[in-house]
């Protein structure tokens, strides 16, 4: 099956997209080693791009994001360890910077919240089948007893009877 | 089916305080990213002045009186809205008004001023966002509240208004 041109335009711009990025982030900086370039990609993936704020250094093609891409690149050049990158950016911009958020007692409620949630409301649930389960039936009153059996015992009460039975 | 109060309540009352807190994270920009600068010394810095090519300034300037320092760009649409009220804080009180030029072109940068008024006592070029990373500065327009002894003390992100300014 021939490709529609639909999907061969798809596929031409797909791989014109995709090769722009990479140039944008690759072939602008040269790295002594594929360990070190693996670093960096790494360690631009793990921090976020203030202008775009969904995306990462990585990802974003904001004017900013090349600024702190290069801003990482020289110090990595520089012999600054990763912390010690993150380290400095944190400083001038705040946790926000780190695109996965820090475990920290601020935090504490966005990482553990959720889970405390479905404690609370699985609690309530348990409790709530747990008692259905135990409630015995509602109890008939001693008139209504009277009354059922009076119904269920008196000739011609009883399903099918279309005619006087003579007793 | 519940045979207390309490055990309808007390799910209700955890929703509603949700519900709250939901309803109120609906007011707050969540674009808008504090500094993590406030309270700490401004960064110091030595920057060409705009209006002086070849000259320097530095960030001793700051020190001595309450200064704002409002980062602009002439490619900023806000930063030409908040102008006309920047030429009236200047005119009205006696803060020292520092303008940051981030990012910029000198003649467009000059061109601006030329057309919508100079608040400024002193102004900067920043360019390459050398300084403005230092500074955390992800956007323009941005202003920074910094005492006489040089702490910052309030990072306003966005333009100023007359609202803004009287809070």
């Amino acid at each position: 099956m021939t490709p529609t041109p639909f999907f061969r335009v798809l596929a031409a711009a797909a791989l014109l997209a995709w090769g722009c990025a990479r140039a944008f982030t690759l072939e602008e900086f040269q790295f002594q080693s594929p360990a070190q370039e693996h670093e960096f990609r790494e360690l631009i993936g793990k921090l976020r791009c203030l202008v775009c704020q969904n995306e990462s250094l990585a990802a974003s093609q904001a004017d900013l994001a090349q600024d702190l891409r290069e801003e990482v690149y020289h110090m990595m050049q520089d012999g600054k360890s990763q912390d010690e990158i993150i380290e400095f950016l944190v400083a001038r911009y705040g946790d926000f910077v780190l695109y996965q958020p820090p475990v920290k007692p601020s935090t504490y409620i966005l990482w553990f919240g959720p889970f405390v949630l479905i404690g609370i409301g699985g609690f309530f649930l348990l409790r709530a089948l747990q008692r259905k389960g135990r409630e015995p039936e509602a109890d008939l009153s001693a008139t209504d007893r009277d009354r059922i059996e009076q119904l269920l015992t008196q000739p011609g009460t009883r399903p099918g009877d279309t005619q006087d039975r003579t007793s | 089916m519940a045979r207390s109060k309490s055990s309808y309540l007390l799910p209700l009352g955890i929703f509603l305080a949700l519900a709250a807190l939901l309803f109120y994270g609906l007011t707050i920009d969540p674009k808008k990213v504090p500094s993590p600068l406030i309270g700490k010394p401004a960064p110091s810095f030595e920057l060409e002045s705009l209006l002086e090519p070849g000259k320097t300034i530095s960030s001793d300037i700051l020190k001595g009186q309450i200064s704002l320092v409002n980062v602009w760009a002439s490619w900023c649409p806000s930063c030409r809205q908040e102008h006309a009220e920047l030429v009236r804080i200047a005119r009205e009180s006696d803060v020292q008004m520092i303008g940051f030029n981030w990012k910029d072109e000198r003649p467009a940068a000059l061109e601006m001023l030329r057309r919508y008024g100079n608040p400024y006592t002193l102004s900067v070029f920043d360019p390459e966002n050398r300084v403005g990373i230092d500074w955390g500065v992800y956007g323009a327009p941005e202003t920074f509240v910094v005492d006489a002894e040089g702490i910052i003390r309030h990072k306003q992100i966005g333009p100023i208004d007359q609202r803004v300014w009287d809070e």
